[in-house]
């Protein structure tokens, strides 16, 4: 008898300290999503005001401008466009850089990865990825400000992005083939296929979703980069679509409107434009690596 | 010359003195010599790591993509050394099916069947395609199962039926040979009686080598069956005598269930 009562004894206590594990479990998760929603609650109450049809489709009012619609509690007038149109086309340009290259390293990696030189990138790829964004805004100045565009640029703003890019493509690309079961390539060999093709044909296809999530994150990465930008793009109070001419960003204005009392509210606006941009990134990238999963 | 391998007259294939190592030293496949009869299903059978599948995927040169494995020996398609040719020109005359079903994930059906052509680069007329795509669903008798969905993916098929696709697939590039290593093993009783059924109507143009597990498969389909055991072809025979009455001791005790 007394054997059974020490077991409900221990089963009480497993039960107990189960439930003090769940609880802790939620709590903790709790914790740890309620930055995001305190951030996303103040961005949307402070920002929203702002955020209309001239946002989009006009540049950063001047310090002027903004002073009056302050003073008389309107609406600060203008918008973000040059910030967008940067930010866009620097995004592009660098994921124009960082995609080919870092696909192609990783499909190199997956392929070969015992060997030596496979290593010695493999490392390289991890370091990149430690390297503090401001010291690659630096190496992009030395290399493109200085030298090839000769001032501050679009271009040498995306060299920046493009390094930071590079590292997360690599090692997503080199995951997410290493997934793919050998039997599709044997398939593919086992009709007379060429190994180029079999690697741009099959397996490439086959991971185009992981390939697809792994540029997204990459992308949504990059996107708030400030501290590079300042460097190397500089900032512009105009639309500009000429990679060798300075340009705005998004984070860019965002400083700008930082250092200037009138134009607080504009903060506000803009990093709500950004945490959505964000946002919709990696919920996109969630989908895609849902819904074409194979 | 060793009675318990047949001689086979005028043969397709012929392999000559196959060895085969995974690692230095090591043979997974040792000095093995045979002849494929054209317009028949040869069998091979052995307990399980005897070096079944080493030899059949050395037949299509499957080894020379991983290059730590060592082949040597010869094998003759119509008198020519397949070692001597590209083997891209050879893997077209000889077709694979995998022991899971395989077909391209990313492809319809119908692009699964003609996959031979698309990922070779091959331009053909859609006529042409759909002739093609139709006449060899046809052959393996999924046609009519498919072919309001040919442009499906074919992962959505069951096992079976996926199989059957990747036997047209292998079909629909017009191979000589077709190899297949336990085509069925991952198959239900009424999947796998279907593919053998189609590989018996299948000999009629094709020479089929089939490596398998089952011996009451190899009984039921087969005209020639090998027997393997360590990496030696052991026997060698007309399906029905190797079952009736084996020569080897070995070929025997496998055949009564006394290992494997
Ligand atoms: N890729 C490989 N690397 C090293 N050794 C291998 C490799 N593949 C097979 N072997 C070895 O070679 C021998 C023959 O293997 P093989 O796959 O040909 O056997 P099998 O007869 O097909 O067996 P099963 O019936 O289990 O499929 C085995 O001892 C196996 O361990
Ligand atoms: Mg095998």
């Amino acid at each position: 008898m007394q054997v059974s009562i020490s077991h409900k004894k221990l089963d009480l206590r497993r039960v107990l300290k189960d439930r003090i594990f769940y609880i802790g479990v939620i709590v903790l998760s709790g914790i740890t999503v309620l930055p995001l929603i305190l951030i996303l609650y103040k961005l949307v109450r402070e920002g929203i005001s702002q955020i209309n049809f001239d946002f989009f489709t006009r540049v950063a009012p001047n310090t002027l401008e903004a002073m009056v619609a302050v003073a008389n509690n309107e609406t600060i007038p203008g918008g973000i466009a040059n910030g967008i149109v940067g930010t866009l086309l620097m995004v592009a340009l660098a994921s124009l850089m960082a995609v080919p290259v870092g696909v192609l390293t990783g499909v190199y990696l997956s392929e070969n990865p015992e060997s030596r030189f496979a290593g010695t990138v493999r490392t390289i790829a991890d370091i990149l990825q430690g390297v503090p964004s401001i010291v690659l805004g630096v190496i992009a100045y030395m290399w493109v400000v200085r030298h090839i565009t000769n001032g501050y640029s679009a271009l040498a703003g995306s060299t920046s992005l493009s390094i930071m890019m590079l590292p997360l493509i690599i090692r997503s690309t080199e995951e997410t083939l290493k997934m793919i079961p050998e039997t599709y390539k044997e398939a593919a060999f086992a009709l007379g296929v060429p190994y180029h093709k079999v690697l741009f044909k099959v397996l490439i296809p086959s991971g185009l979703s992981g390939l697809l999530t792994g540029i997204l994150l990459a992308v949504s990465r990059i996107i708030g980069e400030t501290a590079p930008l300042m460097l190397t793009a500089l900032g512009s109070s105009r639309i500009n679509l000429n990679i060798a001419q300075p340009t705005s960003a998004v984070p860019l204005l965002i400083w700008e409107f930082y250092n200037d009392p009138n134009m607080v509210k504009l903060i506000w606006s803009s990093s709500l434009f950004l945490m959505g941009f964000v946002l919709f990134f990696n919920i996109l990238a969630k989908r895609i690596s849902k819904r074409w999963k194979i | 010359m060793n009675d318990a391998i047949i001689q086979i007259n005028s043969p397709l294939l012929t392999i000559e003195r196959l060895s085969i190592a995974y690692e230095p030293g090591k043979y997974a496949v040792q000095d093995v010599n045979a002849g494929i009869k054209k317009n028949s299903i040869t069998a091979i059978m052995g307990p399980s790591g005897c070096g079944k599948s080493t030899l059949l995927r050395a037949i299509n040169r499957m080894h020379e993509l991983y290059p730590n494995t060592e082949v040597v020996g010869k094998i003759f398609l119509d008198n020519e050394n397949i070692f001597e040719i590209s083997a891209i020109e050879l893997r077209r005359k000889i077709g694979m099916v995998f022991q899971r079903p395989n077909p391209f994930p990313t492809m319809s059906i119908y692009d699964n069947v003609i996959a031979g052509y698309k990922l070779n680069g091959k331009k053909l007329k859609r006529s042409v395609k759909d002739e093609i795509v139709e006449k060899s669903l046809k052959e393996v008798a999924l046609w009519e199962e498919v072919k309001d969905a040919l442009f499906k993916r074919g992962t959505f098929l069951s096992g079976g039926q996926q199989q059957r696709l990747c036997v047209a697939r292998a079909l629909a590039y017009k191979p000589e040979i077709i190899l297949m290593d336990e085509p069925t093993s991952a198959l239900d009783p009424i999947a796998t009686t279907k593919i053998e059924d189609l590989l018996v109507e299948l000999k009629k143009d094709y020479t089929i080598i089939l490596v398998t597990h089952n011996m009451s498969q190899a009984a039921r389909i087969s005209d020639y069956s090998m027997f393997m055991y360590l990496g030696e072809l052991i026997e060698y025979g007309k399906t029905k005598n190797i079952f009736s009455n084996p020569v080897d001791k070995r070929t025997e005790a496998y055949l009564t269930g006394k290992f494997g």
